[in-house]
């Protein structure tokens, strides 16, 4: 009976935690681009600071049609916005956010290999619903996040294999406990190669090709309305909350911080990861989006090539040490 | 699961017996069923993309097959290796290749009994061979996990480099291959001058 509860106890956080941190991310998404833009649009609802925006676009999505085109694969195309956006939430299943028993929703064995894999699964969801919208654009852009993903897979598993190398384990908390604070200037490559590789698996700009507005309208997603349009847009916040989660667990130390209170740890991991989120905002707002040859360059010609560098200085710093 | 870690970790003194199956079995026997399902279903049905969609489900039903039976780094592998890139590479393929929407006539062969005859002979051998090896083993679910990433590195680079090694050179070799066909196709292209618009359609 115990057990059940305490099951049903961590089940329950971790699914308040994907129902609203994703809608942090967005929300702050809408102010921080408001400022650095100037832009008004989303400083009005609610008043003060436009603070009922977000409630506003839900309310929105809520009261719109769900369309299906007429020429759509029917059940592939309804099931697309679910396949995207349940992944995140069995990832965030496994990241822990504290150096206790009780704060990560499950130890497993080989935890960097979960959260890599599911990852990959979300972007199946994203290739159905590019097949089966029956429209050209969106069979682009499902081809666009194909080619993307292929492209940076290998860079983001090499840089985590990196880490694992150091740590001597593939379990999440197992990393973190094996974590010292000079690990930081000593994977330092691997960390940036990771989130890089992250934001262009999440198509984030200025990795954004797949959903390019001014090109492909808005690739996969074209043909969605209402929910299942802002199921999509969910999946997204919900894989920046994942991926500053991971990156912050794999490189920045998790619950390590400068005045290192066992108390605290939760603390240090949501700040480091909250400023993680405002970086990739940030790089959204600040640079113009990669063109489709650009994109398959960088990860070909610089990210791989340094995430392979990074293993030989973790394998070599490694037997040096030992 | 290899033979040695396997014979090695279980052994247990009084082999269970088949009748009155553990709830692990009894999930076991049902994943493997749906993923029979889905397996048949991928190779029977006319709609390409609807056939690799149902070869995720197959793919995923293995791997839940290997968390039942304790292997989570292998599962998680053939989640990632599998559903993460072989499916993302053949919906490429597949999309690149405009597969249609609905049924395509000409997904059928000619070929279809040598196809099944050689699928049934396979199965036949490789279920057998496996039936002949596994079948007096058992995994201790009480115990320490048997197929935890510590036992699974240690197995294969103890007891198996050197097939490990044989494979990954096979690997290379086709890698090798796949870029010398790709640069040669390139360079027939470029040498008959104006390959024409026929290419962009």
């Amino acid at each position: 009976m115990n057990d059940a509860l305490d099951v049903t106890l961590r089940l329950l956080v971790v699914f308040v935690v994907f129902l609203t941190f994703p809608l942090i991310v967005g929300q702050t998404e809408h102010k921080v681009m408001a400022h650095m833009q100037g832009r008004l649009g989303p400083m009005y609802a609610g008043g003060f600071h436009g603070w009922a925006q977000l409630i506003a676009d839900g309310v929105k999505f809520a009261q719109k049609e769900d369309v299906v085109p007429a020429g759509a694969d029917r059940r592939v195309f309804q099931l697309a916005p679910a396949v995207a956006l349940l992944p995140y939430l069995l990832v965030l299943l496994a990241i822990p956010i504290g150096p206790s028993e009780g704060a990560v929703g499950q130890v497993l064995d080989a935890g960097v290999f979960f959260v890599l894999a599911v990852m990959g699964v979300g972007v199946l969801g994203s290739l159905m619903a590019g097949w089966a919208s029956a429209n050209k654009f969106s069979l682009l852009g499902g081809l666009r996040t194909a080619a993307q993903l292929l492209a940076y897979e290998l860079p983001m598993l090499l840089a985590a294999a990196s880490v694992a190398m150091a740590a001597g384990t593939v379990s999440l908390p197992g990393i973190l406990h094996a974590f010292h604070w000079w690990w930081l200037p000593w994977q330092i490559v691997g960390a940036i190669v990771f989130f890089v590789a992250g934001l262009a698996e999440l198509q984030r700009p200025p990795f954004d090709m797949p959903v390019a507005d001014s090109e492909i309208i808005f690739g996969a997603y074209t043909e969605y309305t209402g929910l299942r349009f802002a199921l999509f847009l969910l999946a997204e916040y919900a894989g920046i909350v994942v991926l500053c989660g991971l990156t912050t667990v794999l490189f920045l130390g998790g619950w390590h911080g400068p005045w290192g209170a066992d108390g605290l740890g939760w603390f240090w991991t949501l700040v480091k990861t909250a400023v993680l989120a405002f970086l990739v905002i940030w790089l959204r707002v600040t640079y113009p989006r990669l063109r489709e040859d650009q994109l398959q360059k960088l990860s070909w010609t610089l990210l791989v090539p340094l995430s392979l560098a990074q293993i030989a200085l973790t394998g070599i710093v490694k037997v040096v040490i030992s | 699961m290899t033979p040695a870690a396997a014979t090695a970790v279980l052994a247990a003194p009084a082999p269970p017996g088949f009748l009155s199956p553990t709830g692990v079995e009894i999930a076991f026997l049902l994943v493997g069923l749906v993923t029979l399902g889905a397996a048949l279903v991928s190779v029977t049905t006319r709609q390409l993309v609807h056939a690799a969609l149902w070869l995720v489900v197959a793919l995923g039903g293995l791997a839940v097959e290997y968390l039942l039976l304790t292997a989570e780094f292998i599962a998680w592998v053939q989640v990632l290796i599998y559903v993460g890139s072989v499916v993302v590479l053949l919906l490429f393929g597949l999309m690149l290749t405009k597969a249609p929407i609905g049924r395509s006539p000409d997904a059928d062969s000619g070929n279809r009994w040598a196809a099944l005859t050689v699928a049934v002979a396979a199965a036949v051998a490789l279920v057998w061979v496996v039936v002949d090896a596994f079948r007096t083993t058992w995994i201790d679910l009480d115990g320490p996990a048997a197929g935890t990433t510590e036992v699974t590195g240690a197995s294969l680079f103890r007891h198996w480099v050197l097939p490990f090694e044989a494979l990954s050179v096979l690997l290379l070799a086709a890698l090798v291959g796949a870029i010398v066909l790709s640069r040669k196709a390139k360079a027939d292209a470029a040498a008959p001058a104006a390959p024409g618009k026929e290419g962009a359609r």
